[in-house]
């Protein structure tokens, strides 16, 4: 595995520690975004022949993940006039904490699982599960419905750089597409139907269903 | 052949968007519904249609078991929806009828997947149709629960999607080649390295696991079956956890076929003695009585996996409560459906004496609820029956003796509250009057109590022949 892959997923990496640590939702999506390209560059890495799969790949993933997304988050947020805070329920100190040990145990994890030869050196197990990881962390700790949306992007994220192991197996692609569905128009639609209803997107507010 | 049973749900899809008319969709939908049962039982009866399109599509007793289940179902909501649907005709129809088709066409494409990719998409499609379901009555409480759903739903499907991918590494190392066709996968799964298989079940059991409802990935499920119009509750509690519940036996088999069955029936055990307490905990004391049938169907996903870890002649009851459970989670939330029209509110403070306002739907809701709990002569008796002596039979004395203590605790929990909505006499509002039990919204309820009997009594040869094929097909004898 070239060592450019792993520079790169070492940043992605870091901007999982930013959009937790963030306390600016704006901030925190523009990180997403650029996630979103970081990840587009990594199937470079993975085939070495420039095929139309490949280059349709990357340019899918840099549009969807790092422009689409994050661009139609940034207009909820400008639309529904509310606060850019990040009003999480869990501090700033203890989740970055938590994401720390998290990102420790996802290396440790890995080391114990039996690799292909090829993936041996490279970050991409671990780097994966602590992704993954993150996003949980986003989603359960932040009370923003945005919030919550970034912290699956994150979740998703995470799962796309494992499916890249996985590159012959076409994966990759539908997991995208899928997503993408769930990302645009479900997300979209539900967070739009929130607003009108409730004129804002604090997920406080959804808490009459209880026991 | 096999493809015509999820086109012809689309091409109803198409079929209810274009048309204009709020009246005639719903019955668009009941006549897709019963050519797709006609479709199901033809092919169910022709064995030898086993020849396949591709070999991703493909009919296996399991899949035809749970296609039986899923058509059977739909086609009796589809039935009911007619009568509902007439009653809301404040409410325009289009998206709730499209994705109704949608949910059929998915349901279906999960029944016949025989790839974990396929499997995925089908449930991710569900997923998505479903959220659309629940956000029929357009209000807050109704956004809450697809919210809610939502995100835990996309969770766990994402949870899924990572565990097949972990499969497909297994596979990678193991075999040299990213395989996910189930045939490959459990004939050469001996190959498969064990790290990667039990990390790969975990996230499975945990993303399907939130599809089903078990506990404790059950959270979106009281909100979602307590919001939603009892028809949705009805497929969601019978047609949509069976889905998943199916694509979860699909992994056991591959990961026992690989030769780590012990770790996953332990952990299958655990996870359905923890649903069965934790439905027992919510269901003693619910004073609503739609979260009360959430919880019964956590209950249940929680028995139908218990019997799989019990294994041996558990995984024949468990397959059969696949069918008991599904038939009689339609007669309760249908009947639950009505009442709560009549008296247009669902909590016991203001629900009481159904039985002198709809002798016919309580009445039915009553026997609903003696046949879900394990009451002779009706068919879960037979299939929980069977699932305790599995247990007794493979010496797992203390898990036998948990589920019958839980069986007797939810007994009680849940007798009280519907002999509480049943029982008394009615609050004296002359609104409440105007609901007529018309035929369409009694008929598919008394055909679905009708079938939950007969099961209890003689199950039919066909069933019986698929049901013993389908356990032959999860590897017990």
């Amino acid at each position: 595995m070239p060592p450019i892959s792993d520079s790169i997923l070492i940043v992605l990496l870091l901007t999982n520690f930013f959009v937790l640590g963030t306390a600016n939702l704006r901030a925190a999506i523009r990180a997403v975004a650029l996630q979103g390209v970081l990840l587009s560059l990594l199937p470079l890495f993975v085939e070495s022949h420039a095929t139309l799969r490949l280059m349709t790949l990357v340019g899918v993933t840099a549009i969807v993940k790092g422009a689409v997304i994050p661009a139609l988050l940034l207009k909820a947020l400008r639309d529904v006039h509310i606060g850019h805070e990040v009003e999480p329920y869990v501090g700033f100190v203890p989740s970055l904490f938590l994401c720390a040990i998290g990102t420790a145990l996802a290396l440790l994890f890995s080391d114990q699982l039996p690799l292909a030869p090829e993936h041996r050196a490279g970050l991409f197990v671990p780097a994966s599960l602590a992704t993954l990881l993150a996003g949980f962390l986003v989603l359960t700790t932040r009370r923003k419905a945005i919030s919550q949306v970034t912290g699956y992007l994150v979740l998703e994220n995470g799962i796309y750089v494992f499916g890249l192991l996985l590159y012959q197996a076409m994966v990759v692609e539908v997991g995208v597409l899928l997503d993408l569905l769930v990302g645009i128009f479900v997300m979209g639609i539900v967070l739009n139907h929130i607003q009108r209803e409730f004129s804002s997107l604090d997920t406080e507010q959804l808490s009459r269903l209880r026991e | 052949m096999v493809v015509y049973l999820i086109i012809v749900p689309l091409l109803g899809a198409l079929l209810t968007f274009v048309l204009p008319s709020d009246r005639a969709r719903p019955w668009i939908v009941a006549a897709t519904a019963a050519l797709h049962t006609a479709l199901t039982v033809a092919v169910i009866r022709a064995p030898d249609i086993d020849v396949s399109d591709t070999v991703w599509l493909r009919f296996d007793a399991l899949g035809r078991l749970v296609l039986l289940v899923i058509s059977t179902l739909f086609l009796i909501c589809a039935t009911y929806c007619i009568g509902y649907l007439r009653v809301r005709a404040e409410r325009p129809n289009r998206i709730f009828c499209t994705a109704l088709m949608i949910f059929l066409a998915m349901t279906s494409l999960v029944a016949l997947a025989q790839h974990l990719t396929i499997l995925w998409v089908g449930m991710e499609a569900t997923t998505l149709a479903t959220a659309v379901l629940l956000y029929f009555n357009q209000n807050r409480r109704s956004l809450e629960a697809t919210w809610k759903y939502l995100m835990i739903g996309s969770v766990g499907i994402a949870l899924a999607l990572l565990g097949t991918l972990f499969l497909a590494y297994a596979a990678l190392i193991g075999l040299g080649e990213p395989v996910l066709l189930f045939s490959d996968l459990v004939r050469r799964a001996a190959h498969l390295p064990a790290p990667w298989v039990r990390t790969a079940f975990v996230f499975l059991l945990v993303g399907y696991g939130t599809k089903m409802g078990l506990a404790p990935l059950h959270t979106w499920k009281p909100d979602a079956y307590g919001e939603a119009p009892g028809v949705v509750g009805a497929l969601l509690s019978g047609a949509m956890t069976t889905c998943a519940f199916l694509a979860l036996l699909r992994v056991v088999r591959i990961v026992d076929a690989a030769g780590q069955g012990r770790f996953a029936r332990e952990l299958l055990v655990v996870i359905g003695l923890l649903s069965m307490a934790t439905a027992a905990v919510f269901m003693v004391g619910q004073r609503d009585f739609k979260r009360l049938l959430a919880y019964s169907s956590v209950e249940h996903m929680g028995i139908l996996v218990l019997g799989i870890g019990i294994g041996g002649a558990g995984v024949f009851a468990a397959l059969l409560h696949v069918v008991n459970n599904a038939l009689t989670k339609g007669v309760l939330f249908l009947a639950a459906g009505n009442i709560h029209r009549a008296f247009k509110s669902k909590r016991l403070e203001d629900v009481t004496g159904a039985l002198r306002r709809l002798p016919l739907s309580a009445g039915l809701f009553l026997a609903g609820f003696f046949a879900i709990t394990g009451s002779p002569p009706f068919g879960p008796f037979v299939s929980e029956l069977a699932i305790l002596v599995a247990a007794i039979d493979g010496r797992l004395y203390i898990v036998a003796a948990l589920y019958l203590i839980l069986l007797a605790i939810i007994f009680i929990g849940m007798g009280s509250t519907v002999l509480a909505v049943v029982q008394g006499v009615p609050p004296d509002d002359a609104e409440g009057r105007s609901f007529r039990e018309s035929p369409f919204k009694t008929v598919p309820i008394i055909v679905s109590l009708a079938l939950v009997l007969m099961m209890g009594i003689w199950i039919p040869e066909p069933i019986s022949a698929l049901l013993h094929a389908a356990s032959r097909l999860l590897g017990a004898s």
